[in-house]
């Protein structure tokens, strides 16, 4: 491996970067408006539903399938980045 | 014999010789194809077998019945079971692929340089994986006494033979690909029924947009629900009734404990690359969601219909006579009973108990003897109230128990689909069982023959005495889960809050710290692991043994919640204790750096 000390520095503290932003949407979307603020949520109409209500039973399990597709593909043109993939 | 029951032996022999036939072909050669297949198995593979590993016989056939008794607190269970995957693609699984040895307490015991700290991890994943596997045994013994007529015993036993084929033969290739057939069957098992029902309630195919779709009466299905719930004397359907703190501590209880599950994490030890761990992680909770996301429409609607079919059009109640097959078939398997409290021949659905004690029906000759009649031909109990009166505004007081396992074990009926569509439901549910069970079994085997043996006891052990132990460790296992499986001790009804709450203050916080904090050393991974189990398993043990009572939960906390305190537990004294200890050897930091970094991750490599 010819990955710098620093280089590899850099590597992890963007790779830190990526995953905080994703467990933002993950923590909002969960916590945030399938619990914490369901009821505010609720007042929303949405297709039928209360939109808090949504969140809680459907709508954070679709959020989470994305989250996790797009952190793989921003990982994976990160690995590119700094040239570490296989 | 009647027609359904051939049909159902012929679907589930079907299945049984399919996973059989998989065995055989891959049988395990070496300790590497027994741990983790070799470490070849494509992501979207792997990706399925998770998703089977994953849905125990309780996400099959027990959580839309939940939900549909409990409505939108069981959020907790979807938002839980499937965000925990949110984690572990982005924490846990990429690293631990990387760092590439065969088990979790592989990972505790080397990073932290420390034979207690493995055995601590090898403690806990066979408790956890005990505690589990004991439900899964339990659940095919019931599904076979259901679809087959057989004993339960009977079926426990007949589970143990099937499963003992494939996992002591195949070892975790032979797991991995027979996972792969049963997610296949399992999922067209649950979708099948569950797209039918969705389509005659509401006109929509999915029961994903069929649950906020109009009824004929151009009200929402969730609308009509709260509607008739509150006649009823129920609570909302999308009201909450647990309180916003408890909520948020037991889906994060359940979302770490997820993340933490040595049966989950030692799946993503089996892929080629880092790469593949974080796709394969992402197919995982994408087959899971297909299951996830349908179950919510399914708890409604199945609510919906047993208010229906039970209080009728004129909401006064059903003569028992005129009553639809399937309510008098599950009456005679003992998943429904019926009091006639008002004597007026009619079955009446309302809030309340209808037996006493646990409010089940105690059935006069036992469960099984179903010969002894009341007037109107319905199943005699013996545990009813002297009166049983109606709940706040109910017009009627309740008259009927209705096991939350209808939801789903009776949909392909009310949904008068033909009987191979029962069939399937009845392989789906058997694979949703064996698929857990086996995958746990592996796992405590390998904990034994390969943490235990190999690493503690004999390090000398050459590969081929390694694999002799570890089908020796899985033959042992499989006796007592099926041991436990006919005579199911009291903890199987808190294994969910047992085996997540452990999972979370265990393994979840000593594997984080492990890969993003450096400076973590073995005296504080030690000390927050013993800290947050034993708080975690004292709260439990108190509360669900000792007759702790509500008012004394901490913050009003369950105990099933509580993993998440015992995990923040483990967090703080693991962080106080190890700033005040010598920091991990260069060697440990080196390893730290190393897992960080994706490449060369080759293959699960051997020690």
């Amino acid at each position: 491996m010819s990955l710098t000390p620093e280089k590899a520095q850099a590597y992890w503290k963007e790779n830190i970067r990526i995953i905080l932003s994703y467990l933002a949407v993950w923590f909002v979307v969960s916590y945030g408006c399938g619990i914490l603020f369901i009821e505010q949520l609720n007042a929303i109409p949405f297709f039928g539903f209360k939109l808090g209500f949504w969140f809680a039973q459907q709508g954070s399990i679709f959020v989470f399938c994305g989250l996790i597709v797009a952190y793989a593909i921003s990982m994976n043109k990160l690995d590119e980045k700094y040239d570490v993939h296989e | 014999m009647a027609t359904q029951d051939i049909l159902n032996f012929v679907f589930i022999g079907a299945s049984f010789a399919l996973y059989i036939g998989i065995a055989v072909w891959a049988r395990a050669g070496s300790t590497k194809e027994f741990y983790v297949a070799g470490g070849g198995v494509p992501p979207l593979a792997n990706g399925m077998a998770t998703a089977a590993d994953w849905m125990s016989a309780a996400s099959f056939i027990s959580l839309a019945g939940i939900i549909s008794f409990i409505g939108r607190d069981g959020a907790a269970y979807l938002m839980g079971w499937t965000g925990g995957y949110v984690m572990l693609a982005m924490c846990l699984a990429p690293y631990l692929r990387k760092f590439g040895k065969f088990t979790v307490p592989d990972f505790v015991g080397d990073r932290y340089y420390s034979d207690t700290a493995r055995l601590i991890a090898v403690v806990c994943t066979i408790i956890i994986s005990f505690t589990y596997v004991a439900g899964q045994m339990r659940g095919v013994g019931i599904v076979f006494s259901r679809f087959l007529h057989v004993d339960i015993n009977t079926g426990v036993i007949l589970g143990m033979a099937i499963v003992f084929f494939y996992a002591v033969l195949g070892g975790m290739k032979g797991i991995t690909y027979t996972q792969v057939a049963q997610y296949v069957v399992l999922i067209l098992a649950f979708t099948v029924p569950a797209l039918f029902l969705s389509f005659q309630i509401t006109g929509h195919i999915l029961p994903q947009t069929g649950l906020g779709a109009a009824l004929a009466d151009g009200q929402s299905v969730l609308a009509t629900l709260d509607g008739l719930s509150t006649e009823l004397g129920f609570a909302e359907y999308t009201a909450g009734k647990k309180s916003t703190l408890d909520m948020f501590f037991l889906t994060a209880a359940l979302m770490c404990g997820t993340a933490g599950l040595p049966h989950v994490i030692v799946r993503f030890f089996t892929v080629p690359t880092v790469k593949d761990a974080r796709s394969s992680a992402g197919w995982a909770l994408m087959f899971i969601a297909i299951l996830y996301t349908a179950i919510p429409g399914v708890a409604a609607f199945g609510k919906y219909n047993l208010i229906n079919t039970v209080n009728g059009a004129d909401k006064t109640g059903t003569a028992y006579s005129e009553m639809p097959t399937w309510f008098k078939n599950w009456e005679n398997s003992g998943l429904i009973g019926w009091k006639d409290y008002n004597g007026d021949g009619k079955v009446q659905y309302a809030a309340g108990k209808a037996f006493e004690g646990k409010g089940k029906p105690a059935f006069v000759g036992g469960v099984d003897d179903e010969s002894a009649r009341g007037q109107y031909g319905e199943r005699l109990t013996t545990n009813h109230f002297e009166s049983n009166k109606p709940v706040g505004n109910a017009p009627f007081a309740n008259e009927i128990y209705v096991d939350r396992d209808i939801m789903v074990l009776a949909n392909p009926e009310i949904a008068s689909l033909p009987g191979w569509v029962i069939a399937l439901v009845a392989a789906g549910a058997v694979a949703a069982a064996l698929s857990t069970a086996a995958g746990l079994l592996l796992v405590i085997s390998t904990a034994i023959s390969h943490d235990l043996m190999k690493k503690v006891v004999n390090p000398n052990i050459t590969d081929k005495q390694e694999l002799m132990y570890a089908r020796l460790a899985a033959i042992v296992a499989i006796c007592i889960a099926g041991y436990f499986g006919i005579n199911p001790p009291g903890f199987v009804a808190i294994v969910v809050a047992l085996a997540f709450g452990l999972a979370a203050s265990s393994f979840f916080p000593a594997i984080i710290m492990g890969i993003f904090m450096k400076r973590m050393n073995s005296q504080g991974a030690i000390a927050g692991m013993v800290v947050g189990l034993g708080s975690t398993m004292a709260y439990i043990i108190y509360f669900k043994f000792m007759g702790g009572t509500k008012d004394e939960l901490f913050m009003g906390i369950s105990p099933e919640g509580f993993g998440t305190v015992g995990m923040i537990l483990n967090f703080i004294t693991a962080i106080i204790v190890s700033s005040m200890t010598p920091p991990p050897p260069a060697e440990i930091q080196a390893i730290v750096e190393d897992i960080r970094i994706p490449r060369g991750a080759g293959e699960a490599h051997d020690h």
